[in-house]
């Protein structure tokens, strides 16, 4: 499996949750496959996905799925430290591990040779550190998101994706819809635990 | 139990604390963020920004998070903002090196309001000559990036900080506050 039929494997799992989604492919596969407002397309800045996603985590109580991939997490291998130290547990950092850089031409990573980034992050600290095939992604993460832990999800693929189109959105319009789409699950879940409390 | 940026503090190395070196300056500056609505806070350790870095640590209220690199600090400033919260970063200016991309390709390309305290190494007075090299590209990175910068040399005018931050947030550009050497010694 390669990285667009693992995600689509996932889309029933991220619909309607806080997505942040690494630059390049891996943007563009998930808007052709499930383009929501709780999506955050980055359309720069590799390496950071991790770090906003960690960002967003500790400043909302919905889950927040951080798409990430090893090329982009070798850049910033320092914010699997802070990741660490830092628990949260509605933080589900996924580490698509195509062991390449997908969108440059399928150039192998390190992660693909004698890295392991599962490893890596236990290392750093890292409490709840799964690694995972493709084939078993869907089930990792709807079993991680249900124990409300957080943690780390490496799940190991094929290099390869699909020709999806450039996100050709506005950044301030994808930072205003997402940003809108917070406040709308804060509103709910004031509601829903006003609700229980009644 | 989620983390929150308003949560309890004590951050993750709260534990190590040693004692308070703060100053009135320093509490100061840590006020008007905290006036300005400032929720979430990251840094990397300047030995000038130490007293405010203690400060924000023991800050009810806030939510200091501790970066590995500056950029990695903004990619956190912008996920907070993502999530409803005001957030800055505190850094020396040496940070300009690591974080040109961050700043044109996240922070200002999605309009996020970030200011930075920057403590500013290099100027005269400066004891290690390494520091001078980078003091020397600060002013021209900064306006090369169109970042609004402004330069404190005596804390007389930190009186200005309230409006820089709410110029900042009105604006949602990033601004760099640049605290010389001679606003850190003369700080009571």
């Amino acid at each position: 499996m390669n990285r667009f039929e693992v995600l689509k494997t996932i889309v029933p799992v991220v619909r309607d949750r806080l997505v942040v989604c690494n630059i390049g492919s891996p943007s563009q596969e998930l808007r052709f496959l499930c383009d929501q407002d709780s999506n955050f397309y980055m359309l720069g800045t590799m390496g950071l996905c991790s770090s906003i996603g960690l960002g967003l985590a500790m400043s909302c109580d919905e889950s927040v799925i951080a798409i990430d991939g090893d090329g982009s997490i070798l850049t910033n291998l320092g914010g699997l430290a802070t990741i660490a130290n830092n628990p949260c547990s509605n933080f589900v950092l996924l580490i698509i591990d195509n062991g390449s850089y997908g969108s440059t031409g399928d150039q192998p990573t390190y992660a693909g040779a004698q890295t392991s980034l599962a490893k890596v992050a236990q290392a750093c600290g890292c409490k709840h550190v799964v690694e995972c095939s493709g084939k078993h992604l869907a089930a990792t993460l709807e079993d991680v998101l249900e124990r409300g832990t957080g943690g780390v999800i490496v799940c190991k693929c094929d290099p390869g994706q699909v020709p999806a189109p450039v996100v050709d959105l506005d950044p301030v319009v994808i930072a205003h819809r997402f940003s809108a789409r917070v406040s709308r699950g804060r509103l709910d879940h004031a509601g829903t635990s006003s609700a229980n409390a009644a | 139990m989620t983390c929150r940026a308003a949560a309890a503090p004590g951050g993750p190395l709260s534990g190590r604390k040693g004692i308070l070196v703060a100053t009135a300056t320093d509490k100061e500056i840590v006020q008007c963020l905290v006036g300005n609505g400032v929720q979430f806070i990251t840094s990397l350790p300047c030995k000038q920004l130490a007293g405010v870095i203690d400060l924000v640590e023991r800050e009810p209220g806030m939510r200091h998070v501790p970066c590995t690199r500056e950029d990695e600090g903004l990619g956190m400033c912008v996920g907070a903002h993502l999530g409803g919260r005001k957030s800055a970063i505190l850094m020396q200016n040496t940070a300009l090196g690591v974080i040109v991309n961050a700043i044109a390709t996240l922070v200002q390309y999605y309009h996020v309001p970030v200011p930075m305290i920057v403590s500013h190494r290099g100027e005269v007075g400066e004891p290690v000559a390494c520091q001078v090299e980078m003091a020397l590209h600060t002013r021209p990175l900064l306006d090369m990036l169109k970042i609004p910068s402004y330069s404190f040399t005596d804390p007389g005018q930190i009186e200005l900080l309230d409006g820089i931050l709410g110029h900042c947030f009105m604006s949602r550009k990033p601004v760099a506050v640049l605290a010389q050497a001679s606003f850190w010694s003369r700080a009571q």
